[in-house]
C-alpha cells in the first residue's frame, strides 16, 4: 500500500515535465514532417545531385544512433560557434531524425498512388508539377498516415533522450528526484507509467484518424 | 487544311522495354539486347470539327497509343501531331523535335479532354470534387463558379444525385460519366475516348455509351478508341482501322461496315456480332 501512494506522490511532480515533452514531440514532428517530405521528393527527383544528397542524408541519420545525433548538435556543434539551447537542440535532433525515416514513408506511398491519377490530371491541364502537389502528395497522405502515426508515439517516448542534453523532461525531472529522495522504484515506476498515460491515447487517435481517412476513399 | 483539329502527320512511335541486366551478365561482359517494338509506324490522321473519328483494330495495334499520343502521355520519335495548329508537348528547332516546357504543353492540354479505360477518378474527392478540382486548380475559377459548371456539366451525365459520393461508391458505369463530365467542363476542343467501356460490366457499357452519343449529337469533335462494333457504327462520321501500327482503312460506316476492303476490317467485323448489313 505504502509502494502504491509513495508512487503516486510523485506524479504533480513529473507532471511538470508533460509541456516540455509535448513542445519537443509537436515541434519535432514539424520539422520531420516538412524535412522528410522534403527529402521524399529530392529522392523521386530527375535531379542526380539532388537525389544524391537525399540519399547521403538518410543513410548517414539511420546509420547513426539518434542519442549521438543530439549529443553532437548540443555538445559538439558549440565547438564550432553554434550553440543551440536545450529545447531547441532536441527539437533539431529528434526532428531531423525522424525525417530521414519518415521520408521513406513518403516516398513509398507517393509511388504507391497509380500513375493514372498523375495520367488524368496532366490530360486536364496540371502541370506535373502541380499534379505532384494537387492530386498525388494528398492522396499519399491517406497511405503514411498510420506510419507517421506511429512514428509520432515513438518520438513522444524517444524524448527521454534528450535528458542527456539537460533538457528537464520526464526522465530528467525522475533524475534529479531521485537524485534528492533515493526512492529509486516509485519514482522510476512513476516515470513509466507517465510515458504510458502519453502514448496510449495517442496510439487510439492514430486509429481514429486513420479509420476516418480511409473511409473517404 | 485550316480547320484541322488534329492533324497527325508520319508519326512513328517504338516501345523499348529495359530489361533488366542482370548484376552477373554485367560482371560477365554479355551485352545487353533492349527489345524494341515499334508502336506506330508512319501515321497519318486528320480529324476535322465535329467529327466522331472511331479507331477499331485488335489489341497491339497502335490505337491507344497513337490516342496516348495525341495529347503527349507518350512521346513520338518522328513525325508531327498538330492540335489546332500546334505542336503539343514539342517546338521545332532546326527541322527536329524538341521538348517544350510544362507549363506550355499543359496549357495546349487543356484543350484536348480525354477519358480513360480506367476512369482514373481523384480517389480522394467526390464527383463534385473530382469536376471542380481541374476548374479550381488549372482553369483558377472561383469556388462558386466552378460549383455551379461542376453540377451542372454531372447533371448533363445523370449524375446530380450523386454529386457527394466518393469513387468507391460509384459503380463503373457511374464512374466513368463523373469521368467524362470533368473532361467536357474543361470545355475542350476535341475529346478523346481511349476504351471508355472495356472496364466495364456488360450492363453497365449502354449508360456510358449513351452519354457519348449525346456529346457527339452536340457537335463535339472526338477520336473514339473502342471494341464496341455496333456503338462504332451509329456513332462514327468516320471509321477508321489500324493494324500493326498503320491506318489500313478508312471511311464512312456506312462503307466500311458493307463493304470492307482490308483482311484486317473484315476479320474485326465477322469476331463482332454485328451483321455486316
Amino acid at each position: 500500500m505504502e509502494f502504491i501512494t509513495d508512487t503516486l506522490a510523485v506524479f504533480p511532480a513529473l507532471f511538470g515535465a508533460v509541456p516540455i515533452v509535448l513542445q519537443l514531440a509537436a515541434g519535432a514532428m514539424l520539422l520531420a514532417l516538412v524535412l522528410g517530405l522534403l527529402t521524399a521528393l529530392a529522392r523521386i527527383s530527375q535531379s542526380k545531385v539532388l537525389r544524391a544528397v537525399a540519399v547521403f542524408f538518410v543513410e548517414v541519420i539511420r546509420g547513426t544512433p539518434l542519442l549521438v545525433q543530439l549529443v553532437y548538435i548540443f555538445f559538439v556543434l558549440p565547438s564550432i560557434g553554434i550553440a543551440i539551447d536545450p529545447v531547441p537542440a532536441g527539437i533539431l535532433g529528434l526532428g531531423i531524425n525522424y525525417a530521414a525515416y519518415l521520408s521513406e514513408v513518403f516516398r513509398s506511398a507517393i509511388l504507391s498512388v497509380e500513375a493514372g491519377q498523375t495520367e488524368a490530371a496532366l490530360s486536364l491541364g496540371y502541370t506535373p508539377t502541380k499534379a505532384l502537389w494537387r492530386v498525388v502528395i494528398p492522396q499519399s497522405f491517406v497511405v503514411s498516415l498510420g506510419p507517421i502515426g506511429n512514428y509520432f508515439i515513438a518520438m513522444v517516448k524517444d524524448t527521454a533522450l534528450t535528458s542527456v542534453i539537460a533538457v528537464t523532461e520526464i526522465l530528467k525531472t525522475a533524475n534529479i528526484l531521485n537524485s534528492q529522495t533515493f526512492q529509486t522504484t516509485e519514482i522510476y515506476t512513476a516515470a513509466a507509467i507517465l510515458y504510458l498515460m502519453l502514448s496510449l491515447p495517442l496510439a487510439r487517435i492514430v486509429v481514429l484518424m486513420e479509420r476516418k481517412a480511409r473511409s473517404r476513399g | 487544311m485550316a480547320d484541322n483539329i488534329i492533324n497527325v502527320h508520319e508519326v512513328h512511335k517504338t516501345f523499348v522495354s529495359e530489361d533488366k541486366q542482370s548484376l552477373w551478365d554485367r560482371f560477365r561482359g554479355r551485352t545487353h539486347e533492349a527489345r524494341r517494338v515499334e508502336v506506330l509506324k508512319g501515321v497519318n490522321l486528320q480529324v476535322t470539327q465535329s467529327e466522331t473519328v472511331v479507331i477499331l483494330g485488335s489489341s497491339g495495334s497502335g490505337k491507344s497509343t497513337l490516342l496516348r499520343c495525341i495529347n503527349k502521355l507518350e512521346t513520338i520519335d518522328s513525325g508531327r501531331i498538330y492540335v489546332h495548329g500546334h505542336l503539343v508537348g514539342y517546338r521545332e528547332q532546326n527541322g527536329e523535335l524538341v521538348a517544350e516546357r510544362a507549363s506550355i504543353t499543359a496549357k495546349k492540354r487543356t484543350d484536348v479532354g480525354m477519358v480513360f479505360q480506367h476512369f482514373n477518378l481523384f480517389l480522394n474527392k467526390t464527383a463534385l470534387g473530382n469536376v471542380m478540382a481541374p476548374l479550381r486548380d488549372v482553369k483558377k475559377m472561383s469556388a462558386a463558379d466552378a460549383r455551379t459548371k461542376a453540377v451542372h456539366h454531372l447533371e448533363m451525365v445523370g449524375l446530380g444525385d450523386k454529386l457527394d459520393n466518393y469513387p468507391t461508391k460509384l459503380s463503373g458505369g457511374q464512374k466513368q460519366r463523373v469521368a467524362i463530365a470533368r473532361a467536357l467542363a474543361m470545355e475542350p476542343a476535341v475529346m478523346l475516348f481511349d476504351e471508355p467501356t472495356s472496364a466495364l460490366d456488360p450492363e453497365l457499357v449502354g449508360e456510358v455509351l449513351a452519354v457519348i452519343k449525346r456529346i457527339a449529337e452536340e457537335g463535339t469533335t472526338m477520336v473514339i478508341v473502342t471494341h464496341e462494333m455496333q456503338f462504332a457504327r451509329e456513332i462514327a462520321t468516320r471509321i477508321v482501322v489500324m493494324d500493326q501500327g498503320l491506318i489500313v482503312e478508312e471511311g464512312p460506316p456506312e462503307i466500311i461496315f458493307t463493304n470492307p476492303q482490308h483482311d484486317k476490317t473484315r476479320a474485326l467485323l465477322s469476331r463482332s456480332q454485328t451483321s455486316p448489313n
